[in-house]
């Protein structure tokens, strides 16, 4: 099968403050077969938005190579872009003060198309992705979804071999999103029109729409493959959701303890619990974790055995889910 | 393959001049902004000149100062720092992943910017000569149309060096367009002529020369105003080509130069800066 992506040991640095320097890829090598949906999942600030500007020719590449549909992004840029769509979720390109319709011609014809084309295309794509009655509204008038629909479509004006989606459904309600995956698969499978690239952080979506994913974290791929067999590894581990009386409760004792894989947790000030995500080795240390819990007073709400998700993946590779991940990086 | 790549970019042109001219027009507000404050402020420079019995001829050159400064605020607020504006919508990252000649959004955005500001121009022209009853001397039609095309020329490939200079600034590209803003309304001469007329310096003369806009205003009003012709403002002519020459391939240069800058700082497409 040809490539539609492949990048070999691609790095990219950033200057920080004070002369620092960041490491946003760290060695990235990966291969996107043609007609695949390839999924880069990762915290924020694990280098997906880097990686697909690279990928698109917004950003050069400090080293290493990558190559879109053959062609080399920092040496051909002029014919990766003839056959590339990029879509960032949380964008609204375009211009407030013209309609959805508008909008849409005009970004028609930055890929040349003459106007049948373009008219009979805009159509298409208003009735595909469900928002033909505001064609004549004011994209300033848009709500977040339908803006995000727009964005949409306007990836796909020009047919792209290769669409990069960077976090599509960031911020989108569950009906929308749902849409939008929905409408993206079809295009990718069904249609077999092309090789989607997605980035996102929501696991589910990844799970939902992707034949492979790479799970990336600070700059390096960690693991990549299908996603029901990155889960399949784990099937050896025991996987149990936790929740605990206190939103104060201290998990450190878990960091170094043998047998624990990985844990993450979610704090709510509200009703002054923590629910707690743990993979551990064997029953023996699930035990020897749930007495550590009660000699810190802490009570045992509620516990249940979980199947691996994409989370787990992460939580196994990294040994924490992506909030912690978010919050060292911030840190 | 020529052909083609004329073609697409042609289209590129035409789109982006479109949405300059719905997008400007789609709310009658530029009236009041763009046509009737004007009018108001040239009116006081107006009352000061016949407050002072200065000759009739100095309502003209008013009216054209303020007719021609309408290009100059066009090109500093809606073609220098377009860019920073469009990178902030999220359009540069756009237009900038798409096949197309970056100066073909530049120039669609000063021929839109050329088309709505000669619309404003022409009202503020119209409503100031009839309200005044400025006497107007024009024996060659065809060298103001001459010498206007070659200012306008100027002036936006000026906006379009400027555009590309801006195009990885932030904030700075508003606080260095309005820096630019009223020194050139003083260089340039926009409410009085500089060139040869008494009183003022030498210093303040050989600062605009470097200014485009001056030698266009001085042509134009020598033609329309004074009624002279080609003969008398050949060197307003010639200085605007050299500024011609020299802009254009530099603008082209300079947004080359600072696409690749971007692209390996990763600045092309940071906002919030």
């Amino acid at each position: 099968m040809p490539l539609s992506v492949e990048t070999r040991d691609l790095v990219r640095t950033f200057k920080g403050e004070k002369g620092s320097v960041l490491k946003a890829l760290d060695g990235v090598s990966i291969a996107i077969e043609e007609g695949e949906i390839f999924g880069l999942l990762g915290p924020n600030g694990a280098g997906k938005t880097t990686l697909i500007k690279i990928l698109s020719t917004l950003l050069l590449p400090t080293s290493g190579e990558a190559y879109v549909g053959g062609f080399d992004v920092a040496r051909e840029p002029g014919k990766v872009r003839r056959i590339i769509s990029l879509v960032s979720g949380g964008e609204t390109p375009g211009y407030g003060i013209l309609t959805a319709q508008e909008n849409l011609w005009f970004f028609s014809q930055l890929y040349g198309l003459s106007s049948s084309t373009a008219r009979e295309e805009i159509k298409r794509l208003f009735k595909d992705l469900d928002f033909e009655q505001y064609a004549k509204t004011r994209m300033s008038k848009l709500s977040t979804g339908y803006r995000q629909r727009l964005n949409l479509a306007r990836g796909m004006l020009n047919n792209p071999r290769i669409l990069f989606l960077d976090e599509p459904t960031l911020g989108l309600d569950v009906m929308t999103s749902k849409r939008l995956r929905s409408y993206i698969v079809d295009w990718s499978k069904r249609e077999r029109r092309g090789t989607v690239l997605l980035t996102t952080h929501y696991m589910a979506e990844a799970d939902e729409m992707c034949d492979r994913v790479a799970m990336i974290a600070q700059g390096r791929i960690l693991a990549c493959d299908s996603p029901l067999t990155l889960k399949e590894n784990l099937k050896e581990n025991v996987i149990t959701r936790l929740e605990v009386s206190s939103v104060s409760a201290n998990f450190d004792f878990m960091e170094h303890m043998p047998g624990v894989v990985g844990y993450s947790q979610t704090r709510s000030i509200q009703t002054d619990t923590t629910t707690l995500k743990l993979m551990v080795k064997d029953e023996s240390t699930m035990s020897k974790i749930l007495t550590a819990l009660k000699k810190q007073d802490l009570k045992i709400l509620s516990t249940s055995e979980e199947e691996p998700t994409l989370e787990d993946v992460y939580i196994s590779l990294c040994g924490r889910g992506f909030e912690e991940a978010e919050k060292e990086a911030q840190e | 393959m020529i052909r083609d790549w004329v073609s697409r970019n042609w289209k590129v042109v035409y789109a982006r001049l479109w949405v300059r001219v719905k997008g400007g027009n789609r709310e009658p507000e530029w009236i009041v902004a763009e046509m009737i404050i004007p009018v108001i402020t040239l009116s006081a420079y107006i009352f000061m000149y016949r407050m002072l019995n200065a000759p009739a001829m100095y309502s003209g050159f008013v009216i054209l100062g303020g007719t021609m400064i309408a290009f100059w605020v066009n090109v500093l607020w809606n073609m220098s720092s377009q860019f920073y504006w469009e990178k902030e919508t999220g359009n540069l990252e756009v237009y900038f992943a798409a096949p197309i000649s970056r100066m073909a959004i530049l120039l669609g955005m000063a021929l839109g910017g050329i088309v709505n500001t000669i619309v404003r121009a022409a009202s503020v022209l119209i409503v100031g000569v009839l309200i005044f009853r400025t006497p107007l001397m024009l024996n060659e039609p065809l060298t103001a149309i001459f010498m206007f095309i070659l200012t306008i020329i100027a002036l936006y490939a000026l906006g379009m060096l400027f555009a590309s200079l801006f195009l990885m600034y932030g904030r700075e590209a508003w606080h260095t367009a309005n820096l630019l803003q009223e020194p050139v309304y003083f260089f340039s001469g926009s409410y009085f002529p500089v060139f040869g007329t008494a009183g003022i310096p030498m210093l303040v003369q050989a600062v605009a020369s470097v200014i485009p806009l001056t030698f266009g205003l001085d042509g134009i009003r020598r033609v329309v105003i004074l009624g002279q012709g080609i003969g008398n403002v050949w060197v307003d002519a010639a200085a605007l080509i050299v500024f011609i020459a020299i802009l254009l391939p530099l603008a082209k240069v300079a947004l080359n130069f600072m696409e690749n800058l971007g692209k390996k700082e990763g600045r092309l497409t940071l906002r919030w800066q």
